[in-house]
């Protein structure tokens, strides 16, 4: 019996309602035949595919994802850290000697690594200053940057959630001291805190192979008041609406209540603020990356492998190569999630009419 | 709403408490302090150092006792508005942030950047609100959207590699031309094309937020009632826009005011580190990696400092502008 007045609120007319209701009065067709029911969820996802940006969006991270998971199998001529040591063998004639004794000095320059290579069949995009392939790092170094943003994200969201709903469900002093360590963490900084954090980090000898994983994850213990914010009004908005009312006069269990009737309606801002997030993560992380506080070298990720040219203004005008795929890159994977957030948000807003 | 003040401020207040604290805390658990890296250099360059030294060089830098006592005596001149000595250069912290070449290049950059993106972005949020799903939206809202996914360090570095090596119009970093000695009016003129650069970069980034702000405002306005009244009464659209929907799109803007009071102070870190500005951005990322305790928590602290009070006063905007606010 429950189960059926639940239905009445997942069902929702489409636009073709109106058209039926004309024809009703026409009284050609009854009313069922007419009006197709749909779910939310389908609803929501024909209004995504239908704008073109979200699909862009989508077409872009799913390129990307193939790129970088699925490449380096495929191309696997060079490894992450490897360099290429066939190096670049330079000749230089001179003649020497005497007239009457002439002979030819050959000078052999090997430079042992074959550095900063010009694309070629070789190295598609060529090689960076230590002689490793930018093409192949560039799959490593995406998959890496898109595991760390995802994971930052998830556990920043996981958190919010929890403080926020828990602030907004609850209210009171649990409330106010939960509100007032958002207010503090919010008036920190967040690049100049993951300076200090990194430098801490640094000195403790973090290996570096987990050591972005460990700045990330305190990147997230500072980053949960966005979420929790947005978490906590949306409760305290719909713990005052009507159907919430409704249901705790339904005598229905509070888990129930919380998971069947709030959580969906709060759901949707979650995951477009987690969509968001994914892109200013990867920001975060590459401009960390960047200021040699991130992934270290050897290890690729696409902030890294800019951040030579911070240094040598050298490759910055001759190497394109070296610095401007990553950051293509960059700007590919956050523009995607931004694209697909927006879609994202426009799918799931009640009030759009499109 | 005197009282509604008093009590913001003294949350306020507190809310400062829990920042220093914290940042305090996170600094002295630098394990390889200033002072370490300093006795290190001393030992490297052969000298040997005494036990009695170490501890004489903790006490001059404040660094001795543990961090709760550390903490106090930090406050305690702090609220005397004695920020102490940067442990880098030994001058006062006071006057190495404050002055012209540090917090002054920043506000500029910020300022002139700020202005550019109003100019920019509030009428391509309302063009874009106006013609919503044309062509012009979709183009406006994909190019401010490449705008907010760039990376600073990406575009700056990318802008000056075309704009400065490859094409020569704009110097290449630094604030002057370093082996010119302009004065008065060229002086000016030299240090606008310096500028160029640095806020070019900024405005471009930050466009793509105040438009799409803009753009949802507008579109939520041309929604309502008295819009559709206006087009009832058969005004013409560019009334109806201009005077009816424009002049309530912009009390988000006016309150958004308030809460740019950090950000034209905090410096663009990035930025200017890539070109070089010696704008306070670049100067506290220099501080951060090397330790500099007291440079770091006057910068930190007034940056808190401004948002707490960026914060409040657009509360109060709110307030002021719209007369449906009510403050409690």
């Amino acid at each position: 019996m429950e189960e059926k007045k639940d239905f009445g609120m997942e069902t929702v007319e489409t636009e073709e309602t109106a058209v039926a209701a004309l024809a009703v009065e026409d009284g050609e067709t009854p009313l069922d035949k007419n009006v197709r029911l749909m779910s939310p969820t389908r609803m929501v996802l024909r209004r995504f595919f239908r704008s073109k940006l979200s699909v862009v969006g989508l077409i872009m991270l799913a390129t990307l994802f193939v790129f970088c998971w699925l490449g380096p199998t495929v191309y696997n001529r060079w490894g992450e850290i490897e360099t290429d040591r066939t190096g670049n063998v330079s000749y230089s004639e001179y003649e020497a000697g005497t007239e009457e004794n002439p002979f030819m000095q050959i000078i052999v320059t090997d430079r042992g690594v074959n550095a900063l290579a010009k694309p070629s069949a070789d190295h598609l995009l060529g090689t960076d200053e230590q002689g490793m392939d930018i093409f192949t790092r560039l799959m490593y170094g995406g998959r890496l940057s898109l595991t760390i943003s995802f994971l930052a994200v998830f556990l920043t969201s996981a958190l919010g959630i929890i403080l926020g709903g828990v602030a907004g469900y609850y209210g009171g002093w649990v409330d106010n001291v939960i509100m007032r360590i958002c207010d503090i963490l919010m008036c920190l900084p967040t690049l100049p805190l993951m300076l200090i954090i990194g430098t801490v980090l640094d000195s403790n000898g973090v290996p570096s192979s987990y050591y972005i994983y460990l700045l990330m994850g305190l990147l997230s213990l500072f980053s949960w008041p966005g979420m929790a914010r947005l978490v906590r009004g949306q409760i305290l908005f719909l713990r005052e609406q009507e159907y919430m009312v409704a249901a705790e006069a339904m005598g229905y269990s509070t888990p129930r209540r919380i998971f069947k009737h709030l959580l969906p309606n709060v759901l949707p801002q979650i995951l477009v603020s987690m969509t968001m997030s994914l892109g200013s993560m990867i920001l975060y992380e590459s401009t960390l990356s960047y200021l040699n506080l991130g992934v270290r070298i050897p290890y690729a990720s696409w902030g890294t492998m800019i951040e030579v040219i911070s240094k040598r203004s050298d490759i910055l005008q001759n190497n394109f190569n070296v610095w401007g795929p990553p950051g293509i890159c960059i700007i590919i994977a956050v523009l995607g999630f931004n694209f697909i957030g927006d879609g994202l948000r426009d799918a799931l807003d009640p009030k759009q009419r499109r | 709403m005197f009282k509604y003040i008093l009590k913001r401020l003294g949350i306020s207040f507190l809310i400062l408490l829990g920042v220093s604290f914290l940042l305090y805390t996170l600094l002295r658990c630098m394990p390889t302090d200033f002072v370490e890296a300093k006795i290190l250099a001393l030992n490297t360059s052969g000298a040997t150092v005494s036990d009695e030294f170490i501890q004489q060089m903790y006490k001059t830098y404040g660094l001795d006792g543990n961090i709760v006592e550390g903490y106090f005596s930090w406050l305690k001149n702090f609220c005397q508005l004695d920020f102490g000595k940067s442990f880098i250069s030994q001058r006062e912290v006071a006057s190495e942030i404050f002055n012209g070449d540090r917090i002054g290049t920043s506000f500029m950059v910020a300022a002139i950047a700020t202005i550019f993106e109003f100019l920019i972005a509030i009428p391509l949020g309302i063009t874009a609100a106006t013609h919503q799903y044309s062509f012009r939206d979709y183009l406006v809202t994909v190019l401010v959207m490449i705008g907010i996914s760039l990376p600073s360090f990406f575009f700056g570095q990318m802008l000056k590699d075309i704009f400065a090596n490859k094409l020569g119009w704009l110097p290449v970093s630094g604030m002057t031309d370093a082996t010119r000695d302009y004065t008065g009016f060229a002086a000016l003129v030299d240090y606008l094309r310096h500028m160029c650069l640095p806020i070019l970069t900024v405005v471009i980034l930050s466009i793509g937020g105040r438009m799409r702000m803009t753009r949802t405002n507008m579109l939520e306005v041309m929604n309502s009632d008295y819009i559709r009244t206006a087009r009832a009464k058969g005004l013409s659209e560019g009334k109806v826009i201009y005077k009816h929907a424009f002049r309530n799109t912009l009390i988000p803007v006016v309150t958004g005011l308030a809460g740019l009071i950090p950000s034209l102070f905090s410096g663009a870190m990035i930025t200017e580190q890539v070109f070089d500005l010696t704008g306070i951005g670049s100067y506290s990322l220099n501080a951060m990696t090397q330790g500099d305790i007291p440079v770091i928590m006057t910068y930190n602290m007034f940056l808190a400092f401004l948002s707490v009070m960026g914060v409040l006063l657009a509360d109060l905007m709110y307030a002021v502008v719209d007369p449906r606010v009510k403050l409690a």
